[in-house]
């Protein structure tokens, strides 16, 4: 439990509780903003119920000045603005904390608690007074706590003004209501309460070369990037804002000034089969394409996955993660899809597969699966998930080379065609297990057929054991060479031994960031290695053969990365801990260090070498 | 044994379309199909209008899903790029390949299972999201490569093999396209070659999703007595509705044609479907009379056959998409990338 002194500027955990479809996504997000803009580290973390409207949800800010932006591990402050939820909510924030609540009705006192400060609002009262209709005095109650954050956290005035110049600058009345709501909720807070708070905010400069920005959001930007021309989908929480993104982003760049018409097609599928049909078919034509999903998708999805597996037909998918099994929790977030993607379809196959931790790498990882995808005529999945995918985060500026070539692999142009006697699509001729494609309409000697039944090396049907496993031989050593292809691990070490590593994957990186941080401040040292990519590149099991006990930190019930780690490598399976986190919210430091004490603590001597 | 070659060799006085090409070079490796399947007279339409058509012959995507019919693209067009999807998502694939490359000609092949199973979805989302496409439904009533399950179109009392009936109701791949708004509506017979042919072609002329459901029977498991999908049940119920002309640009330009009992419909690419109505009252343009003059027909237990109903001026995919008019997969990367300038742009509204 945090004390009175643990309280600092600008480290802060606050957390909103609100009704879901009352508009305050608008007013969270004006906060979030006002904080990155004044230079101060910041991350939004949106915990929303699969609904429309009506039910409790929650967004939670945290404010770090080192940069930590792992879900925060407590809460000083809470906004308990959902009747609903207040035992839950009220609960939650530290001894010692601040709970700003809605007075107009008065607490019960069931909710009362006497270590900590509870600032009354009448926020209703103040809108009924200020607002006429309904709809906008519940949106401006949103918009008054705000204005009472401003001066309990002594947040810059003139940048939460500037925003709201910038969002309503062609609608005058609307920006007239957020700044008397804006000045009500400040003016009240200043008149009755002693701020700023202990908790209080300062400007600082560490956010000048950042942006704010959600992994989806990132994702789609860098299919645009990586030439996509088709993409087809079928809507899912959390993937849909990729094809949101994706269709924004190219409304923007990709329509002909000319014409008005679109270098891009979007299609909307019955389904995920279909979806992952015509991503396929796009494929087979040449053209970079994708589909977004998350794990109930690519479920549906693994027949066709295997056809484009089998075939060699360039394709990428997008799993944005959620909660499963099954319907699952839609709007929580996991890594319960490593399996899943890692051996998407029936039979023997294997994928290549990218975790982004971030929006930085769903951006860069996205451009790169594109040229995987061709290179080694594959499908391709990039797996993120909701916490990485829908919450805000602030990363360093995007780059972007503009002497970027794409990597279209092996494709047989018409006059390389042309001297060609006879072409067969799965023909090695080099010796590097990848085979040159030919696309339809380029040449009449380039056609062949393509199948997902038993084939040989020269493209023909067969139902003969040798000419089957020659074709799969070559598959599976075509895609394990792109070990040293995708992402490398980034790894972490320290001067100390190596008796203990970690091993993680995807957005519980900073969680484990963090925690690694506050272990080495207690004199434990530990290394560790993030895997970005699969199959394993040597690094990986260089870094297992390195360490005499690995701690596998991952959000999913059954140690998927951990047996993933067992399945692909030579590591021993003594060796390998597990620390599993999977409640469907993100990873914590406080998860990461509960988890990996108890493995330390076994051997603190050779730890603290 | 699809691979085994067909001789080389060519009869000297064989026609020669205007690209060069003789009717043998729209053939395919040889049928592995029983002897006597009606889909093997359904590929040699195909080849037959292709020919004729002069198609050229890697400019042709021929596509299916999983089945016996499916594996007939694999008779036709040698020099065309074919794709054998899974079972009943031919669809898909063949959106999103013309999607990505919208200048090539695309046909599906698909059969009863594939598209009315399976594939139910997939083939009604085809026809709503108008894929510019020649779709062939080789219907034969029953599964074969398992040896002979009913299949969804079987009809009431149609009897399998081993005499058991059938007692669910049939889904009629003509009225579903119809009523789902499909612009371009056939059934035919595989054993009336004349009657298939001219319509494949209008087929391959129109602009939007062509569907032609051909009655194909299933000599091994679907042929005998009691069959409503066999070769005699078919030819003695067969109801022809429209006997259709198809008159390519080349040889004729005539746009306005209603002359008694025939109907001229120009083609997108200038072709003229000619319509030869037997019924005086049929109007293959007025989707609702077509729809019950053909409940009518199927009443009296006969097959309605002909270009049933035709409408030109659809919008396709990608009207619906407002794509380029050009192939996606032919724009420069550099027009598809926005750049450093782009990023800066997009990344100022991210702060």
């Amino acid at each position: 439990m945090a004390r009175e002194s643990d309280y600092g500027v600008n480290d802060l955990g606050l957390k909103i509780a609100t009704v879901n479809g009352t508009g305050s996504a608008s007013a969270n997000g004006l906060l979030l903003q006002a904080l990155f803009r004044m230079g101060i580290p910041v991350s939004g973390k949106n915990v929303f119920p699969s609904n429309i409207q009506g039910l409790p949800t929650w967004y939670e800010v945290r404010v770090n000045k080192d940069g930590y932006t792992a879900r925060s591990p407590n809460f000083q402050l809470v906004i308990a603005m959902n009747p609903e939820s207040y035992a839950r909510d009220i609960e939650e924030v530290v001894s010692g904390g601040w709970i700003l609540y809605d007075n107009t009705r008065e607490l019960d006192d069931e909710f009362r608690r006497d270590d900590v400060t509870f600032l009354g609002i009448p926020l209703a009262d103040m809108c009924v007074e200020h607002f006429q209709g309904s709809r906008i005095r519940i949106l401006m109650k949103n918009i008054t706590y705000v204005g009472a954050l401003v001066a309990l956290l002594d947040i810059d005035m003139d940048v939460v003004k500037g925003m709201l110049q910038e969002k309503f600058a062609s609608k005058q009345h609307l920006m007239d209501a957020n700044f008397t709501a804006i000045e009500l909720g400040y003016t009240y807070a200043l008149e009755h309460f002693d701020c700023p708070l202990p908790i209080r905010l300062e400007a600082m400069d560490k956010t000048k070369d950042c942006v704010m920005v959600t992994g989806n959001a990132a994702a789609a930007l860098g299919c645009v990037y990586a030439g996509a021309t088709v993409g087809a989908w079928y809507p899912i929480t959390p993937a849909t804002s990729v094809m949101d993104g994706f269709t924004e982003y190219c409304r923007r760049f990709r329509v002909d000034p000319d014409t008005g018409k679109n270098n891009f097609c979007i299609l909307q599928a019955e389904d995920e089969l279909a979806a992952a049909g015509m991503v396929i078919g796009a494929g087979w034509m040449g053209a970079r394409a994708f589909s977004p999903t998350a794990g109930p998708g690519i479920s549906l999805m693994s027949e066709f996955i295997g056809l484009a597996y089998y075939a060699e037909v360039p394709c990428v998918f997008f799993n944005i993660q959620r909660t499963g099994p099954s319907t699952g929790m839609p709007t929580r977030t996991q890594q319960g899809d490593l399996m899943l993607c890692a051996y998407a379809s029936h039979g023997d196959t294997k994928h290549i597969v990218l975790f982004p931790a971030d929006p930085k790498e769903c951006f860069e990882f996205s451009v790169q699966a594109f040229d995987l995808a061709e290179r080694f005529q594959t499908p391709t999945f990039v797996v993120s998930d909701l916490d990485i995918g829908m919450n805000d985060w602030m990363i360093p500026k995007l780059e972007w080379d503009d002497s970027f070539v794409p990597d279209r692999g092996k494709v047989l142009a018409a006059d390389e065609l042309e001297k060609v006697e006879n072409f067969h699509r799965y023909l090695d001729l080099d010796g590097d297990h990848i085979t040159a494609r030919t696309l339809p309409g380029v040449h009449p000697k380039g056609a062949y057929f393509t199948r997902g039944s038993g084939h040989d090396k020269y493209g023909r049907y067969t139902e003969d054991s040798d000419a089957y496993v020659e074709v799969m031989d070559r598959i599976l050593a075509k895609v394990e060479s792109a070990a040293d292809h995708v992402p490398a691990p980034e790894i972490f070490e320290t001067d100390g031994g190596k008796s203990v590593g970690v091993v993680s994957v995807g957005g519980c990186h900073w969680a484990v960031l963090e925690a690694r941080d506050a272990l080495a401040a207690e004199g434990i040292e530990i290394d560790y290695l993030r895997i970005r990519g699969f199959p394993f590149s040597q690094a990986v099991e260089q870094f297992l053969e390195d360490h005499g006990t690995v701690i596998v930190i991952e959000q999913n019930r059954d140690e998927q990365l951990k047996n993933l780690i067992l399945l692909e490598t030579s590591c021993a399976k003594e060796k390998l801990q597990s620390v599993r986190y999977y409640g469907g919210q993100p990873l914590s430091k406080v998860h990461v260090i509960e988890g990996v004490t108890p493995f330390l603590t076994r051997e603190p001597m050779e730890v603290s070498q | 044994m699809s691979y085994i070659k067909k001789p080389a060799a060519r009869h000297p006085k064989l026609k020669v379309n205007s690209l060069g090409l003789t009717i043998r070079d729209y053939e395919g490796s040889m049928s592995t199909l029983c002897a006597g399947c009606g889909h093997d007279s359904v590929t040699a339409a195909l080849v037959q209008a292709f020919f004729e058509l002069e198609v050229e012959p890697h400019r042709l995507a021929k596509l299916s899903g999983i089945g016996c019919s499916s594996k007939t693209p694999a008779y036709f067009v040698s020099e065309a790029h074919g794709f054998n999807a899974v079972h009943g998502r031919m669809p898909a694939v063949a959106a999103g390949a013309n999607a990505a490359h919208r200048d090539l000609l695309y046909v599906g092949i698909s059969g009863d299972g594939d598209s009315l199973s399976i594939g139910l979805g997939q083939f009604c989302h085809a026809i709503r999201r108008n894929v510019n496409m020649l779709y062939v439904l080789e219907n034969n009533g029953v599964y074969g490569l398992t040896k002979g399950q009913f299949s969804a179109s079987a009809d009431i009392g149609s009897t399998s093999k081993g005499g058991v009936a059938n007692q669910q109701r049939p889904i009629d791949p003509v009225n579903t396209a119809l009523s789902l708004g499909a612009t371009f509506v056939a059934r035919s017979f595989s054993g009336d070659k004349d009657q298939l042919i001219p319509i494949l072609k209008a087929g391959l002329s129109h602009s939007g999703f062509a569907f032609v459901d051909v009655i194909s029977p299933c000599v091994t498991f679907n042929d005998h007595q009691g069959s409503t999908k066999s070769y005699a049940h078919t030819r003695s119920h067969m109801h022809e509705v429209i006997e259709t002309d198809f008159v390519p640009l080349r040889t004729e330009i005539t746009t306005e044609y209603s002359e008694g009992s025939v109907q001229g419909i120009t083609m997108h690419d200038g072709s003229v479907v000619k319509l030869h109505k037997v019924a005086d009252e049929y109007d293959p343009t007025d989707r609702r009379a077509v729809l019950d003059y053909l409940a009518d027909v199927g009443s009296r237990g006969e097959i309605a056959t002909g270009l049933l109903y035709l409408e030109e001026a659809g919008v396709d995919m990608h009207g619906f998409e407002n794509t380029v008019d050009g192939p996606l997969v032919e724009i420069p990367f550099a027009d598809l990338c926005p750049g450093s300038k782009g990023l800066e742009e997009v990344q100022k509204e991210w702060q």
